[in-house]
């Protein structure tokens, strides 16, 4: 039975987008993921944390069910994105995938120009006229903050953008498809200060119109992002509070023991 | 600490600021101890030594601040470890405070050191300073043992310095009265008696801090006050 705490965060009181019940989850026989259930408040940000393997990924992955894309991993129980279970046999995995868009640790960008790695996304779910497309292009970068970077490069390729700013122009090509839901995994892992903290200053720009999963092992960085923080152990969800709550007076010892350094 | 940090130097960090607390505790309680002492055997050798003692004091709270903020700047402290760094500073102040109103206290020595202080209020003024030190030496204990009980019912206990303060004000006031020329001493213990009284609230400051790095939640209610001379008039 999962105690209600744990389900929502307290003093949060918007609107749910995401609702996840008695989720697990198995890789072959392993259980990855134990009766997780919470709430995730829509248009704000959430961090997912936890040492290795504690399933923080895992949980990250099932919301716009990209594990299916390997043998043997499945999910049992509910995931609901604005009240549908995602996890429904029925569910078109290309339209979750463009409502929940994902970037991941090493920029991913295509081996195209900065202009087709966006375009393509786009091309991929709608006919758009080449003017649309170039305002769609401009727009994305501007929400990504890449624009004034590379507006004199379009049509050089992706792959010769720095680290940070090919991650950025993940996080525009992520944009571009309008999705609803925006799941980061350990986006800022591979960078510099500098391109993290624009990374983060990013984050904290589209938390306004979008709903955000982050998983980090920073555990500062879920600190000055997140407005929710879940720490997960062993594939539980052992903690699901305010972020200032968690890093402050967190319940449970097991939190406790892990945001202040003292785990085994 | 229950358990330790996975980086022990961060675990010496926060025991140096534990220990140095406990010093600077230790040495504002016996300041106030010998300022007292000083006050009621017109010992003003004593007085001059808690006034130079003053100094160690000042630089413990500045050599706490100091580490306090390296630690917080190199190993970022969340939770526990952030509520004990932000305590330990507000605790140095409060402790650096006491020695101040050791001090001053100590300074009054010399100012009525012709007059002597009479038999009777003495005795008030040590019966108002043994109260007052007990709070300081016990709210210290706490702090060793960081028992958040403990601290609420020390930060309860308050009351009793507030209604002998208000008796000692009452009783110099007479003094006062019944004779012009005793008002200078008058005046100064009057002083010294405040000193002692506010070391008390200063015990009740920790033991509230102490109560906020255990559990993470303020002390509930408002703290007890019955300091009451504030409605005490020449009349009464």
């Amino acid at each position: 039975m999962v105690s209600l705490e744990k389900v929502a965060p307290q003093n949060v009181s918007d609107r749910s987008k995401i609702e996840i019940k008695n989720l697990n989850f198995y890789y072959g026989e392993t259980k990855a993921l134990k009766n997780i259930s919470m709430v995730l408040p829509e248009r704000s940000v959430t961090a997912f944390i936890g040492p290795s393997g504690c399933g923080k990924s895992t949980l990250l992955r099932v919301l716009n069910r990209i594990y299916e894309l390997y043998p043997k991993q499945r999910a049992d129980g509910e995931v609901l994105v604005d009240g549908k279970n995602i996890l429904d046999r029925d569910q078109d995995l290309n339209l979750l995938r463009t409502k929940v868009g994902m970037v991941f640790q090493k920029p991913t960008p295509f081996p195209m120009s900065i202009y087709e790695n966006i375009a393509f996304g786009v091309r991929l779910y709608e006919q758009v006229s080449k003017s649309e497309m170039d305002e769609r292009v401009e727009a994305a970068l501007r929400r990504a903050a890449l624009w004034n970077e590379v507006k004199d490069k379009l049509h050089s390729g992706g792959t010769s953008l720095s680290g940070g700013q090919q991650q950025r122009l993940c996080i525009a090509r992520t944009v571009a498809v309008k999705p609803e839901i925006i799941l980061l995994d350990e986006p800022a892992s591979a960078l510099d200060p500098l391109s993290t903290a624009k990374i983060e200053e990013l984050i904290d720009e589209l938390r306004a119109e979008y709903t955000i999963v982050i998983v980090t092992h920073n555990m500062q960085q879920a600190a000055r992002v997140s407005r929710q923080t879940a720490f997960m152990y062993l594939g539980e969800l052992v903690e699901f509070d305010e972020t200032a709550k968690i890093f402050t007076s967190p319940r449970e010892k097991r939190t406790q023991d892990y945001v202040t350094g003292r785990f085994g | 600490m229950a358990s330790t940090h996975t980086l022990s130097a961060f675990d010496e960090e926060l025991q140096y600021l534990t220990r140095r607390i406990s010093e600077m505790g230790g040495l504002a309680e016996q300041m106030c101890g010998d300022a007292v002492r000083a006050l009621v055997n017109s010992d003003t050798n004593l007085a001059q030594k808690v006034i130079s003692d003053d100094v160690i004091l000042d630089n413990g709270e500045r050599e706490i601040q100091d580490k306090a903020i390296t630690t917080i700047a190199r190993r970022q402290p969340v939770a526990a470890d952030l509520r004990e760094i932000v305590g330990t500073l507000r605790i140095a102040a409060d402790l650096e405070r006491v020695g101040d109103l050791g001090k001053n206290t100590a300074k009054r020595v010399i100012a009525v050191q012709g007059t002597g202080v009479p038999r009777k209020l003495a005795r008030g003024i040590e019966h108002l300073s043994d109260l007052a030190l007990v709070q300081l030496k016990e709210v210290l204990d706490v702090y060793v043992g960081r028992s958040a009980e403990k601290a609420e019912a020390i930060r309860l206990r308050d009351e009793e310095i507030d209604a002998m303060y208000t008796s000692l004000f009452r009783e110099l006031l007479t003094y006062m009265m019944e004779d012009p020329r005793n008002i200078t001493t008058c005046t100064h213990l009057l002083f010294c008696a405040k000193n002692i009284e506010r070391i008390g609230d200063h015990a009740t400051n920790i033991a509230e801090t102490i109560y906020y790095m255990t559990t993470g939640a303020q002390p509930e209610g408002e703290r007890p006050k019955d300091d009451t001379s504030n409605t005490v008039g020449a009349a009464s």
